[in-house]
């Protein structure tokens, strides 16, 4: 930890990172190639590395855990953070495109550690595209919940396959979600909230959950409390677009 | 050095060199051959060239034909490629029937086992479905819209395939992905069940073949790739079964020991119906960070016998093409696998007079086993001795006889024209620096 004291990236007074040393632009491509190492499968993620508490090491069996919920584009964390003592016995990992998002989240998690001693031990973040490579992280039917929270909205038309929720990638996630296993996303972009609802709708893995069930869904409502973007919607007093759909077994 | 290597492949890109692509009729009635836009089918029946008839447009294609398929009962034959066009063709009246427009260059074709849907991949990663329900053979289809089905998110599809039950579909990508998809009945409403990825590449996957046998009437997926292995999956579970290292094993990293300034890669596959054989081409890959070029001699084609009880593959015979380079660029066999066609040949050359190569080989023996020896009794056939003779080379090739030089010049050609088919825009990390110099989201450095 005397390195972090060195560190003028992280906070004296909090010991947490300061986000203004991590600027970053809000838009990455997803289109283009990737220069980051992917794991060739799921079998060749290093749970050791993400999750080093749980996962000694040095030691090569024991722990047959595997990572529950997803939370692609986790930007700075916060659903993450909250995620994680709410669920503290769920293994969770954050996918963010931009890096030094990433190096935030990264630094935010092990900051977290530190200051409370055995949590924050199922949480973790990586680097990746993840409209590329949810299956070389996932097998099929691993995970339980999946979250979409405040998407690049990508207005044009030209863009609109740039989104990460789009027919042909919900494929990709009914394939890594268990059948009953949940997907929530939320935007505050009306016409994206739209969109991401029809496509869900016209998916024949996805049904929408009903209210009651919205209402006994103790995530549904850190959709909107707890990640930074939904926070700064709340400040300004502006609406939010929710749909959260469950993973059916598709009827032939 | 890298840098020279790196334009010399970006000034190749730009002409569009196509590397030459072979298809024969399930029941050996014909056999085509396409290189460049130029198409080419000869009549193995009547031992006559075919002369094809399309009403929509002269010539067929206007680009490089970058697939051409049979259906599984040979009544339609399907060409596609960088004009954006997929031609089905009747094959009694070699009339083409139905042309589809692609939104994008299209790179790889499938038929379905029952001859009812037509699925092709875009350079988007994008497959599309067309139905051919209520196709009669003499009539013209008016205009049908194709419709997107599945997709590998921006990743070029190399090769699609479905298995031989009919059940799925499977695509496979540069990103080293192959994706198993259940094939369902209403193909128009979307394919969005995925069976199985099947993960393990660590580079481009070139090319995919189902194998099955009495036994396992399911059977497996067969894939190569440019990381020169040949490997074998599960289908239902997409689990890796065996990987054969090909080059290894056939003894081409030994023989010269600069493995590490060459690669071998697997660029076609041709399953050996009614066997357990799979045919395997390979290519040399001088990748341009290398910037060496390597001359050494490969084999024609590797016969890999794929073990079904023991779930392995290895390398059942070698079959090297003596006094040619001949290094295939497409396989083809008939449903009774009597003979192994191969075509090596690109559309252009460079820096010679001739304007496209094409040279046609066919091997025999495939499913004749020595009694003594075990071992598999091939033989490469003379010019005379392939079946439809002389004419079929004059029509296929475009002469009867080509001249050695010519063919040494084009095996560059080839290896150029595989390379950008299958391998991504390679960038220093100088140049891609240099290319994102306007982001500010660079990793900051501890």
């Amino acid at each position: 930890m005397l390195k972090n004291e060195a560190n003028p990236n992280i906070s004296k007074t909090t010991r947490l990172p300061r986000k203004r040393f991590y600027r970053a632009r809000a838009h990455s491509n997803p289109l283009s190639d990737s220069h980051f190492p992917v794991p060739i499968s799921p079998s060749h993620v290093d749970y050791s590395l993400c999750y080093p508490q749980l996962f000694p090491p040095s030691k090569q069996v024991g722990n047959s855990k595997k990572i529950q919920f997803a939370d692609i584009g986790c930007g700075f964390g916060g659903l993450l953070i909250s995620l994680s003592t709410l669920f503290p016995e769920t293994l969770m990992i954050g996918m963010e495109l931009r890096d030094k998002v990433t190096e935030y989240v990264k630094e935010r998690i092990l900051a977290l550690r530190v200051a409370n001693p055995g949590q924050y031990n199922n949480v973790s973040v990586v680097r990746t595209n993840s409209m590329k490579y949810i299956p070389n992280y996932f097998e099929k039917g691993q995970l339980s919940k999946m979250f979409f929270l405040f998407p690049d909205p990508h207005f044009k038309e030209k863009n609109h396959r740039r989104r990460v929720i789009s027919p042909h990638l919900l494929d990709e996630y009914a394939y890594a979600l268990r059948v009953g296993g949940i997907m929530y996303t939320i935007t505050d972009v009306e016409e994206l909230g739209e969109w991401m609802k029809a496509c869900l709708e016209g998916h024949p893995m996805f049904k929408a959950l009903t209210d009651e069930e919205l209402e006994a869904d103790l995530v549904v409502k850190l959709l909107s409390t707890a990640t930074e973007e939904g926070q700064k919607v709340a400040r300004n007093g502006g609406q939010t677009f929710r749909a959260v759909y469950r993973r059916i077994v598709p009827t032939i | 050095m890298e840098e020279t290597a790196m334009e010399d492949g970006d000034h190749s890109r730009d002409r569009e060199v196509a590397p030459a692509l072979i298809a024969i009729h399930p029941t050996q009635e014909s056999v085509a051959v396409a290189v460049g836009s130029d198409l080419r089918v000869f009549d193995l029946q009547n031992g006559c060239p075919i002369s094809l008839v399309d009403d929509s447009s002269e010539p067929f294609h206007l680009d490089s034909i970058r697939v051409i398929r049979y259906g599984a009962k040979g009544k339609l034959l399907v060409t596609a490629g960088d004009d954006k066009l997929v031609k089905i063709w009747n094959t009694d009246a070699w009339r083409c029937i139905y042309t589809v427009s692609s939104e994008k260059r299209v790179s790889a074709v499938a038929i379905s086992n029952d001859g009812l849907f037509v699925c092709f991949a875009d350079k988007f990663g994008v497959v599309w479905v067309v139905g051919l329900n209520g196709l009669h053979e003499t009539q013209t289809l008016s205009s049908k819209k194709a419709v997107p089905i599945l997709a590998h998110y921006c990743s070029i599809i190399t090769s699609l395939e479905f298995s031989t039950d009919g059940r799925f579909i499977a695509s496979a990508d540069r990103d080293f992905k192959i994706r198993v998809t259940v094939f369902p009945k209403k193909p128009l409403d979307g394919a969005h069940e995925i069976q199985s990825f099947c993960l393990g590449h660590t580079e481009y996957v070139s090319c995919l073949a189902f194998v099955c046998a009495l036994e396992y009437p399911e059977g497996f997926l067969v894939s190569g790739s440019g990381d020169s292995t040949v490997r074998l999956w599960h289908i239902a579970s997409g689990s890796l079964l065996d990987t054969c290292e090909v080059s290894a094993e056939a003894g081409l990293v030994e023989s010269n020991g600069k493995e590490d300034e060459c690669c071998f890669a697997i660029t076609d596959l041709c399953a050996i119906p009614s066997s357990s054989l799979v045919a395997v081409a390979i290519q040399g890959q001088n990748y341009p960070d290398v910037g060496v070029l390597c001359h050494y001699r490969l084999p024609g084609v590797v016969l890999l016998s794929c073990n079904l009880s023991d779930k392995t593959l290895s390398i059942s015979k070698v079959i090297s093409i003596d006094r040619e380079a001949f290094i295939p660029t497409s396989l083809g066999t008939s449903s009774s696998a009597e003979f192994l066609w191969m075509v090596t040949g690109v559309s252009n050359l460079q820096g010679s007079d001739s304007t496209s190569l094409t040279r046609v080989k066919a091997i025999s023996g495939l499913t004749k086993i020595n009694p003594d020896s075990g071992e598999l009794e091939t033989t490469v056939l003379e010019d005379g001795d392939v079946p439809g003779g002389m004419q079929l080379l004059e029509k296929l090739q475009g002469s009867a006889s080509i001249k050695e030089e010519v063919f040494l010049a084009a095996a560059e050609s080839v290896k150029i024209a595989m390379r950008n088919l299958l391998i991504k825009k390679q960038y220093s990390v100088e140049r891609r620096d240099f290319r994102k110099r306007g982001r500010n989201d660079r990793k900051i450095k501890h």
